[in-house]
């Protein structure tokens, strides 16, 4: 099963670089896509991948990052200043980021209209431990009747 | 701190000397033909290759750097600059990746443990450069975010940045995406490895550096 975890940019709002940081990168240890309301500043993005390359092991294999942010290039000036303004008020809540945990997100192709999100073939390690272990139960209830017999 | 007051004391100092050499950095995602682009400029200006190459990803896994490398344009501008060549910038590393393409599981193992090293420094030397040449593969999506985290980076820092489509003469190779991806920046389209547009790069290196 695949999990996706929204995050208000409210749980974020308050903490500082790093511990947001620190936060997403736990969240996503936990094999789940957070979709994060809003963006990381471009110093902690960078943050993060130095982050998750530090935390890289054999069982954690990295993110894979990608943020949507609506195009202002080509607005009014008038628009611009608004964003701005929100921004500077609100933080920065626009567009979404998205991270999920490589060894389940192969890839996110992005362009700027849209996102595709490719997934791996999955398969959680507690459910196949879940099943192993009812397998056995059952072989041991067998085991136990013919004994009886 | 100590970045805090060293970026104070280069402000402070920068008043009184002019600076003569400026640190070019080579960023960019793996495979895009950084390495290969650094041995072209150091073929060209000094006659000697920089560092070695390969089709398997993370094979730059250390900063390397060559000094004094001088630059001559038609009507005569000289720049002068230390070349700084970094491993490429990923999100991820898996060392059974190394693995597909051919390597031993303790080699391949090594080189994820050392790639991981080699992007914390590529991410710290950010702060050291003065103008950035980021290389892309022209073949591949330019959306990625690695590229567009490396560009707000870059933004941020007010560091001048001149975009290389890399791999032009390749038949996918799509310079208008490129193009249409960063309209904010300067993009030149070549093929390091052939020498294609390498004259157009270093006339695009003198209007970014100036």
């Amino acid at each position: 099963m695949l999990t996706l975890q929204f995050l208000p940019y409210t749980t974020i709002e308050y903490l500082n670089s790093s511990k947001r940081v620190n936060k997403l990168l736990s969240l996503v240890k936990t094999d789940k896509i957070i979709l994060l309301e809003g963006r990381l500043k471009p110093d902690e993005e960078a943050e993060l991948i130095r982050k998750t390359m530090e935390d890289i092991n054999d069982k954690f294999t990295g993110i894979e990052l990608s943020v949507i942010y609506p195009e202002l290039k080509n607005s009014d000036f008038f628009i611009k200043l608004k964003h701005s303004f929100m921004n500077f008020v609100l933080g920065d809540r626009q567009g979404m980021t998205i991270i999920g945990p490589a060894n389940v997100v192969k890839e996110i192709k992005q362009d700027p209209e849209k996102i595709q999100l490719l997934t791996k073939d999955y398969k959680p390690k507690k459910k196949i431990t879940t099943r192993s272990s009812r397998a056995t139960g059952a072989q041991k209830s067998r085991t136990s009747r013919e004994k009886k017999r | 701190m100590i970045n805090t007051f060293k970026k104070l004391a280069n402000k402070f100092f920068g008043f009184f000397k002019k600076k003569k050499e400026i640190k070019l950095g080579l960023y960019g995602p793996p495979n895009g033909g950084k390495t290969t682009l650094a041995n072209r400029i150091c073929q060209d200006w000094l006659g000697e290759d920089m560092g070695s190459v390969s089709n398997i990803a993370h094979e730059t896994r250390e900063i390397q750097i060559k000094e004094e490398i001088i630059i001559k344009s038609d009507d005569g501008r000289e720049l002068k600059f230390n070349l700084v060549d970094t491993p490429g910038i990923a999100t991820k590393i898996d060392y059974e990746d190394f693995i597909k393409a051919g390597m031993k599981e303790k080699e391949a193992k090594e080189r994820a443990k050392e790639a991981t090293k080699g992007i914390i420094s590529s991410i710290k030397w950010l702060d050291d450069m003065d103008a950035v040449i980021i290389v892309l593969d022209a073949t591949l999506d330019p959306y990625s975010q690695v590229n567009i985290t490396i560009m707000g980076n870059l933004e941020a820092r007010k560091i001048p940045v001149l975009i290389v489509a890399n791999k032009i003469d390749l038949k996918k190779a799509d310079l208008k995406k490129v193009q249409s991806a960063f309209p904010q920046y300067k993009v030149q389209g070549i093929s390091a490895k052939k020498g294609t547009y390498v004259d157009k790069f270093y006339k695009a290196l003198f209007e970014v550096t100036k």
